[in-house]
């Protein structure tokens, strides 16, 4: 192994394609009581009674009055409670827990109970939410957040407009459907509650459950579970599930197991943000673009959980690669009485890049220039001012990246060829993404520590809190390790993360953990291998350095560098468009990415393709409706995720362009596979039946309704 | 109420006194301890659950274990030692087509069937055939081309 991007295999590839791993519902964990949760069936109202059922022997009811400590999940804010208190502010909310053995007996049990709810008006959408029907759900204005953001001069290039061009672009939620559900198990052990689970972010579960039970930080314990996808999906909703379960088992001193169903997983876990962004641009006489303002909209649901920090990213992704002289920006995360929304993968840059790139699109057509050719004017260069006045400090490989598109996927001559609502069309996008936390998160929230032990056998293990949930980090983490270390990766252990065992190197999030806690095990690893001596045991530990020639931000004015690298990206989507029955098949897909240097080439490209084919899926299958607050698509005949039919072969390429700070040059890869996807299948869709669209998904109705 | 039940499970005859509705995907995972069987969905809409019964690919979830009297069940446990077996895991190893893994089982039992049913399965094929298979991860390709290369019995 020379080339760290030379592929290897996948250190867990056999045993879980020979069935030998044991997901969370695998394992046996002796007599096991389940869980159920009695849930909300109201979006907003005031809980007047809950009348239990009468229990057989041996089923127990949990509920507010079992917690020991906070009745609050400690996420960001602490607003959302374990179980309802006197009010609930959604369908599925969590107001008491069903424990026993037989889960037919709990789901009878649950139905048993009687609540009286006194319904209050409830927020079923934005405009509501901004009118403050029924009062104000959150603070005094229902906005988790309202930030404001200002680059150049952009009133005065309002003013000195020769035109103007405004609209608005709406995404849909986004179900993850990981393929595992939900599911956690909790032990009494050693004087403790010990949670193992299907989850991304051991420490956040841990950060979670503490508070509840009122114990210090070691006074639970968590051990992840090999996580059968995730998503974001398991990076806060787990703390929802296990904090209810901490309390039955800090009760009951038993073993006890929640596995969500998938239709129950459907409904109740939760989703993407649907976004509301409206762009105004303005153009001077040439047709240049001289300033943007933008209004973007979240639809946060009923508690905060992460919208503040989702919104973050969008409103930092809102000018995409583009470098745009003046901007103007309002960025609101709304509270509603839909399900919470919270992280998915790419955390809010999609939505941002879809209304972007989709309102690019519309102004090339306005001007009667090929869509890639007018964005091409706009590209950020290294020394281009970020939309935060921050700076952009790598080469930007843009033009490289798009002329190996090009070139892949014959762009030029198919655009030419195809021309407008010829049945055939070709959509290309660009977008980028911010590496690791925002601004000084790294250091300031999270302060990442690794561990590196080598025992007496001379196996070096890896000791971090991210975890394996299929983008394949115990394979690259361990890569690098051996690759540093000049040793083979047999010689390598990856440590399952585990509260007690690991340090805090921070959650599996954010396109963090290569970036940030894989070069800390490259550091640490070359530490140990200066110290290296055979047959003893050493142990190296490092902690995060915030590189140098960052411009220090300001988590109060959102000024300064939100990000000290990105990676940057291309799709190219060919469709087939069928004018009679609005059905769009897609019939060509290629990708190019700098990500620095891929560590573990196949890796990064089962991230690309798996990141496109969910984008694709958001931007044209997956509807998800809420109707009086209450989720339409209960089950996965209703929520259509792509299968092998909907989508082709896939090429993909690489520009390298490594990043000093990264481990061998890497950069983050698992979020932006994500950002692309939609807005170059709108584009694609667009040439093909000659319409315009603003909004996703894109399904054959909306097409149909859709004006020239 | 439970029924004597007989059939052949990977190659074994075996006999329980259950009851005839219960799920077979639950018989195969809680009394058989077969847990490469995964539930996904429960409705027939994933085929993490798929199996073999007479040598058809099924949901297991969507079968009442009493009408596979006299069938012949496989699961991946019985298909991961023979040459097929050794190949496909090789092959999706090889070839990228795992991640995190839950649908891959499943997977690999419609891989075995396609081996079975054609000598060299065109892309299309392959694609029709695991079209009840889901995957969230991995956008299909490289579980495509893995099946591919596991019936030419190597890399492609
Ligand atoms: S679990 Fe049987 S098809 Fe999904
Ligand atoms: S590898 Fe995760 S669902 Fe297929």
């Amino acid at each position: 192994m020379n080339n760290i991007s030379t592929p290897v295999r996948r250190l867990d590839a056999v045993e879980k394609t020979a069935g030998y791993t044991k997901y969370i519902a695998d394992r046996d964990f002796g007599d096991l009581l389940y869980g159920k949760f009695l849930r909300s069936e109201r979006p907003r109202a005031r809980l007047v009674s809950v009348r239990k059922p009468a229990l057989p022997d041996g089923y127990y009811i949990i509920d507010k009055d079992d917690i020991p400590g906070e009745n609050a999940i400690h996420m960001l804010g602490a607003d959302w409670p374990v179980f309802a208190d006197d009010e609930v502010r959604f369908i599925g909310q969590s107001i008491a827990l069903v424990v026993g053995p037989d889960r037919k007996v709990l789901e009878e049990l649950v139905n048993q109970f009687e609540v009286r709810y006194e319904d209050l008006p409830a927020v079923l959408s934005l405009e509501d939410s901004m009118a403050l029907k029924g009062g104000a759900l959150h603070n005094d204005d229902n906005c988790y957040a309202d930030y404001h953001l200002l680059k150049g001069d952009p009133d005065r290039a309002f003013e000195e407009a020769d035109h103007i061009y405004e609209h608005t672009y709406e995404t849909g939620p986004q179900e993850h459907v990981y393929m595992e559900t939900q599911g956690f198990v909790g032990v009494w052990e050693d004087g403790k509650v010990h949670l193992h689970g299907s989850l991304q972010c051991p420490f956040y579960v841990r950060h979670a459950v503490t508070p509840v039970l009122g114990v210090k930080d070691d006074g639970v314990r968590v051990t992840q579970a090999p996580t059968g996808g995730a998503f974001g999906g398991k990076e806060h909703y787990p703390d929802i599930i296990s904090t209810a379960l901490a309390v039955a088992v800090d009760k009951l001193k038993k073993s006890i197991g929640i596995f969500y169903e998938r239709g129950e997983d459907i409904v109740n876990s939760v989703k993407r943000h649907p976004s509301r962004i409206t762009i105004k641009t303005a153009l001077d006489k040439e047709g240049n673009i001289t300033a943007m303002d933008f209004d973007s909209i979240l639809d946060g649901g009923a508690f905060e959980s992460c919208s503040c920090i989702v919104l973050q990213r969008t409103i930092f992704h809102a000018t995409g690669v583009y470098d745009i002289p003046s901007t103007k920006l309002r960025g609101r995360a709304l509270a509603t009485n839909h399900i919470p929304f919270d992280a998915f993968r790419g955390f809010g840059a999609p939505q941002a890049i879809f209304a972007l790139e989709t309102h690019m699109d519309h102004l090339a057509e306005m001007a009667g220039v090929d869509p890639v050719a007018y964005k091409e004017r706009y590209f950020m260069k290294k020394g281009s001012v970020t939309i935060t006045n921050g700076k952009i400090h790598e080469e930007v490989k843009l033009p490289e990246i798009l002329a190996r598109a090009k070139e892949m996927s014959d762009y030029d001559r198919k655009a030419k060829e195809y021309g407008k609502g010829g049945n055939r069309g070709i959509g290309l996008s660009f977008f980028n993404h911010g590496g690791a936390f925002t601004g000084n998160g790294e250091k300031a929230i999270i302060n990442a520590h690794v561990k590196v032990r080598k025992r007496a056998d001379d196996v070096v293990e890896i000791y971090v809190s991210n975890v394996e949930m299929g983008q394949g980090l115990m394979t690259t983490f361990s890569k690098i390790a051996a690759q540093t270390l000049e040793i083979p990766i047999e010689k390598i252990e990856f440590i399952q993360p585990d509260t007690d065992i690991v340090p805090d190197s921070g959650p599996t999030v954010a396109s963090r953990s290569i970036v940030i806690v894989g070069t800390l095990v490259g550091k640490a690893s070359a530490k140990l291998k200066k110290q290296w001596v055979d047959g003893e045991e050493i142990t190296v530990w490092q902690e995060y350095e915030e590189p140098d020639f960052v411009i220090p931000w300001n988590q109060d004015t959102f000024q300064g560098d939100a990000y000290p690298s990105y990676s940057w990206g291309v799709n190219v989507v060919e469709v087939e468009y069928d004018p009679v029955t609005f059905e769009v098949s897609i019939v060509g897909l290629w990708n190019v990415y700098d990500v620095g240097v891929p560590i573990d080439r196949m890796i990064v490209e089962g991230q690309i393709e798996g990141g496109l084919v969910q984008s694709l899926g958001w931007a044209y299958l997956e509807k998800m409706e809420f109707k009086e607050g209450r989720i339409q698509q209960r089950t996965m005949a209703d929520y259509v995720i792509p299968t092998t039919l909907d989508v082709p072969a896939i090429e993909n390429d690489f520009i390298l362009n490594p990043y000093p700070e990264g481990a061998f040059g890497a950069k983050g890869a698992g979020e932006i596979v994500h950002n692309g996807g939609a807005p170059a299948f709108v584009s694609a869709v667009e040439m093909a039946s000659g319409k315009r669209f603003d909004t996703i998904p894109l399904t054959p109705e909306r097409i149909m309704e859709a004006g020239r | 109420m439970k029924k004597k039940i007989d059939f052949v499970l990977n190659g074994e005859k075996i006999s329980m006194e259950i009851d005839p509705l219960k799920r077979l995907l639950d018989v195969l995972r809680e009394d058989c301890s077969l847990t490469s069987v995964k539930e996904g969905c429960g409705e027939g809409e994933c085929g993490a659950c798929s199996v073999l019964l007479d040598g058809e690919i099924v949901n297991s979830c969507l079968i009442p274990v009493g009408t596979v009297e006299g069938a012949a069940v496989e699961t991946v446990e019985g298909i991961r030692e023979s040459e097929n077996g050794k190949r496909i895991i090789d092959a999706f190893a090889e070839e990228g087509a795992v991640q995190c893994g839950f649908c891959t089982p499943g997977m690999m039992v419609g891989a075995e069937w396609i081996l079975r049913k054609y000598e060299n399965p065109t892309s299309d094929e392959i694609r029709t055939a695991l079209s009840g298979n889901l995957c969230r991860c991995t956008g299909y390709d490289m579980i495509i081309s893995a099946v591919e290369a596991a019936a030419k019995g190597g890399r492609k």
